[in-house]
């Protein structure tokens, strides 16, 4: 027993040391990055990039953009990269991030099953809401998880003239999926539902599912994604430096054209409209 | 259920094929998972020993208390910890959220009160006798512990496998604190919950398929242990 315990403390002993040299080895950068960037696999190809040039671990979390800001807030990442513009303001405003450098948008659009139950195929994304609420004819899954895309779609239900609360007790055809977008997108698959998605997690799942881009029209539906560093002066910590070199990275002419081709191979359609320098009103 | 045909054909051909990223995750998931275990025995098994030989008032409302924690949600576990070691939490200084050492740091709290708590049972299961004749032996109060401790290890090895168990299949805790990043703090469970989200799920079940296997090695281990 004396000689187990021994050998149990020096195992640990040995653990301990193999667990700190690694968590030690080499400067990392962690970002957090909303799911609808993440699920379109653009990461998994501009993680090795940015590694190669500058000799980082990058550690990419994906969040939605609520959890994305959190984890920013707190320090526990250097740059998030969301699409939540109101969100993003109010997160530079309070001092947390240092500007919002925008690398990239696409639209969002509503999908849903062939048959069009709800009959609001070619409509704007506001009378399409509208009809939703007013016939209960659709299933509506929604993110329910206070990401990007979900404060998307309440801005669309506002903009349509509804409160969202009321919304969220409209009925059993209101749906609050709680998931990524991915799982949002299959569980709509399964429930013959519409959703609101972006238009690069679509493309990317299209294959595995049957609904088809419903609505698509609508001023609403600009969808633009942004880089933003957690200031060091409010957040102590943070790599400062190494978050800049993601920043110039992103919106280097390099990656934009990177960025700009991304999918267009393997899903037929351009999946992100680069848009670093471009003056927006977004 | 097709799908499930796939998964195992998948898994076979992972498995042969030594696929390098799923021999990685996987060996990170056995690795997280034996170091939690292994911390929390060494923590455990001395507390153990000390409550089941002490007697002090509220001895049994503290078993009680202990057991409860055995069904304490993993997610519960991993924001504990993620406040804990959030840059701005008491611990935030050591910088260790989204890191593995936080995987561990998680997962042995989260076996703690199983170990501890089924180490008492193993313990109070040993026949009286031992501890007496061991003390009228001779023996002092650590030697007669050991005495018992020796006499429990099935027990204690059952308690342990326990422990691995529930540190490598759980998934939430490991999504909070580890944050799935590729290639540092991406587990089979933490894999097969974002290949589910992805829709790929032959290959989610596949990694089903191959953890199950390695808990099967380390069972087959530790029963080796059991019976020396």
């Amino acid at each position: 027993m004396k000689r187990l315990i021994y050998y149990s403390a020096s195992l640990f002993v040995i653990l301990g040391m193999i667990t700190s040299s690694i968590g030690c080895t080499a400067t990392r950068l962690k970002v957090a990055t909303t799911t609808s960037l993440y699920d379109t696999g653009l990461w998994s190809h501009l993680e090795p990039m940015f590694e190669e040039k500058y000799k980082v671990e990058l550690d990419v979390i994906h969040a939605g953009t609520g959890i994305a800001l959190e984890y920013g807030k707190r320090g526990d990442v250097d740059v998030i990269t969301v699409h939540d513009k109101a969100a993003e303001e109010k997160f530079i405003t309070d001092g947390y991030g240092v500007q919002r450098v925008p690398f990239a948008y696409n639209y969002f659009l509503i999908v849903g099953p062939p048959s069009d139950p709800a009959d609001i195929k070619g409509l704007s994304s506001e009378e399409a809401f509208k009809k939703l609420m007013a016939t209960s004819d659709g299933i509506f899954v929604s993110r329910g998880d206070n990401s990007g895309t979900h404060t998307k779609e309440k801005a669309v239900w506002e903009n349509a003239g509804f409160d969202y609360e009321t919304v969220r007790k409209a009925g059993a055809w209101y749906i609050e999926g709680g998931k990524g977008m991915g799982p949002t997108l299959q569980m709509a698959n399964e429930k013959k539902a519409y959703t609101l998605t972006d238009m690069g997690t679509f493309a990317t799942y299209k294959s595995k599912l049957q609904l088809v881009p419903t609505v698509a029209k609508g001023s609403t539906l600009l969808n633009v994604y942004s880089a933003i560093a957690v200031n060091p002066a409010k957040v102590p910590g943070v790599n400062m430096d190494t978050a800049n070199n993601l920043i110039s990275f992103l919106a280097s002419p390099e990656i934009q054209k990177f960025i700009g081709n991304y999918g267009i191979q393997e899903y037929g359609i351009q999946l992100f409209i680069p848009s670093a320098g471009v003056k927006s009103t977004q | 259920m097709n799908e499930i045909w796939q998964g195992l054909l998948e898994a076979i051909k992972l498995i042969v094929s030594l696929d390098p990223e799923i021999l990685e995750i996987s060996g990170r998931s056995l690795w997280i998972a034996l170091s939690s275990c292994l911390l929390a025995s060494v923590i455990c098994l001395p507390i153990g020993g000390l409550i089941h030989f002490q007697r002090f008032a509220g001895k049994r409302t503290l078993i009680s208390l202990i057991q409860t924690f055995y069904s304490i949600p993993t997610v519960v576990i991993g924001l504990f910890v993620f406040v804990l070691l959030s840059r701005t939490g008491p611990l935030g200084g050591f910088n260790l959220l989204f890191t593995p050492t936080a995987m561990i740091i998680g997962q042995m709290l989260l076996v703690i009160p199983i170990v501890l708590g089924l180490t008492i049972s193993a313990l109070s299961g040993i026949d009286k006798v031992i501890p007496d004749t061991a003390r009228s032996l001779g023996a002092g109060s650590f030697q007669t512990a050991v005495v018992v401790l020796k006499e429990a290890r099935f027990a204690v090895t059952a308690a342990m496998i326990m422990a691995f168990s529930r540190a490598i299949s759980e998934v939430g805790l490991a999504l909070i604190v580890g944050g799935n990043i590729k290639g540092f703090t991406r587990v089979i469970t933490t894999t097969i919950s974002l290949e589910t989200a992805k829709g790929d799920l032959e290959l989610a079940l596949a990694l089903g398929i191959i953890l199950m296997f390695i808990a099967l090695v380390i069972n087959l281990v530790l029963n080796q242990l059991q019976t020396r």
